[in-house]
């Protein structure tokens, strides 16, 4: 982490978020499950399962898609519930660009904030200024352009898009495929060529460089949006991702607590077939799904953002 | 031993910076999730981390109980935040069936100084060591400690860091600064043990 930026902090004054401390909450994150819950009762299903952090939210993607309508950030009283349930980090969703949302987010002790295409988007131009905020920030990304714009803002985390809410992984390795991709390129790049890079990707020039030198993205980068099995998990896994948000796929499966468990054990051993296998068996009915190649084009969250 | 081989248990937390910081401080720095693992290394971090989830994870998978058995025997382990929990003898608000390995003769307290909004970096003045970068992320603080166990940095009234022979532990995470003073200490305790 020596990259990460100083904040050389006073001798006997403590600094309060500071990227260190933003990026570093997510680093703690790494190798872990971070699990959608709307209530109480399923945080502690989570957290009894080895969740590392639980999104409130009202209503999972899988039901935002079903219902319709706009999707906001969730009640305060149902996210101090989840806060007081569970001793692990509660994260919560605001729209994009309603930086009020993330500010009331912020105001009950949130502790990370998911600026999130899941919900309706209240801005269809700018994206919250992060470094507004104490409260760290993770936002969605389809590619290393988009990841970077984020963290010029000030996201101190990243997460794939995928489609949220489809119980279908394919968006989600195309998101993380893409953005490694980019990454990979930029590695064998010199400097002349990073100036055209950056205007290509749309990004800060500084930004860029720091990833063609370190050959990742400045943090933490977890994979979210479609999985529904511990395979999914471990796919994304041996495919990048520091860890796996599941939205939909837990909560909409036949026996929650324990594909909650398998989920966790596949993200861990990631790497061993042998104990995918084995949290694999006898976990009931996954969620349905829906197939993204007949989802209209309005309905794609991913396209939300910018 | 000239290089000695050190682990960081890699059950979930920041594993990754930990090797590095332990490379960088002249140790073999390897991953270790499985009891044969363990069995070959000179020392061991605990990363920090969720520390209900690398507790579960440890029980889980038949880690909790080798664990134990090594560091009963001596071997060297540093424990940063949720590293410092599981290297606690006593959490004084544990999880329901939240189980540590022990080795430190001390009562702490998970996310002590508060939430995500209140984690914060000062600077702490570390016994042996000089004034170390502290990063403190939903940090737990040590409430008490045992006759046998060594304060090593308190911060704002408050025990943030321990030693107990061959068990070291800060509520801090020094892998997140570029800063291996305290890497450097740790691997010098292993040196010294074997």
């Amino acid at each position: 982490m020596s990259t990460t930026p100083s904040s050389t902090p006073q001798s006997d004054s403590p600094a309060i978020g500071t990227a260190r401390v933003k990026r570093g909450m997510a680093e703690q994150l790494k190798g872990g499950v971070i699990m959608d819950v709307v209530n109480a009762e399923q945080a502690k299903i989570a957290e009894d399962a080895g969740a590392v952090a639980v999104m409130a939210l009202e209503r999972v993607p899988a039901d935002i898609r079903k219902d319709g309508g706009v999707a906001r950030m969730s009640d305060p009283n149902m996210i101090e519930e989840i806060i007081g349930a569970v001793s692990i980090p509660v994260m919560a969703k605001s729209r994009i660009g309603h930086f009020v949302e993330a500010q009331v987010l912020q105001s009950l002790g949130v502790d990370y904030i998911d600026e999130s295409e899941v919900l309706t988007p209240a801005d269809e131009v700018n994206h919250s200024d992060k470094f507004a905020f104490t409260t760290p920030f993770v936002c969605g990304a389809t590619n290393l352009g988009e990841a970077l714009r984020r963290i010029a803002e000030g996201a101190a985390m990243i997460r794939s898009k995928g489609e949220a809410g489809t119980g279908n992984v394919v968006e989600a390795v195309r998101h993380l495929r893409q953005i490694k991709n980019e990454i990979a390129k930029l590695r064998g790049f010199d400097n002349n060529e990073l100036y055209a890079a950056a205007k290509e990707l749309r990004a800060p020039y500084e930004l860029v460089k720091e990833v063609s030198e370190l050959g990742k993205l400045p943090v933490v980068l977890f994979s979210a949006g479609g999985v529904a099995t511990p395979a999914d998990a471990a796919l994304m896994r041996q495919l990048g991702a520091e860890g796996v948000f599941v939205g939909s796929g837990i909560f909409k499966s036949g026996d929650p607590a324990k594909r909650a468990a398998a989920i966790v054990k596949a993200t861990t051993f990631f790497d061993d077939p042998k104990i995918i296998a084995a949290a694999s068996r006898n976990l009931g009915e996954a969620m349905v799904g829906i197939n993204c190649d007949t989802l209209p084009e309005t309905e794609r969250y991913a396209n939300r953002g910018w | 031993m000239n290089t000695p081989v050190i682990g960081v248990l890699a059950l979930q937390g920041d594993v990754r910076e930990h090797l590095i910081a332990l490379a960088a401080a002249d140790a073999v720095a390897r991953p270790v999730r499985r009891p044969e693992e363990l069995a070959e290394v000179d020392g061991l971090v605990i990363p920090g981390g969720e520390s209900t989830t690398i507790s579960k994870l440890a029980a889980l998978f038949g880690m909790l109980e080798p664990l134990r058995e090594r560091v009963r025997a001596g071997l060297p382990v540093y424990g940063t935040c949720a590293g410092l929990i599981m290297l606690a003898d006593k959490i004084l608000d544990p999880r329901s069936g939240q189980e540590t390995i022990g080795g430190i003769e001390m009562i702490v307290r998970r996310n002590a100084f508060g939430r995500q909004n209140e984690s914060f970096e000062a600077t702490v003045e570390v016994a042996g060591v000089g004034p170390v970068e502290g990063v403190f992320i939903r940090a737990p603080w040590v409430e008490s400690v045992g006759a046998e166990t060594e304060v090593l940095a308190e911060h704002g009234g408050h025990i943030v860091a321990v030693r107990q022979n061959n068990a070291l532990a800060t509520s801090f995470h020094p892998e997140l600064t570029g800063d291996h003073r305290m890497h450097a200490l740790f691997v010098d305790m292993v040196r010294a043990a074997s």
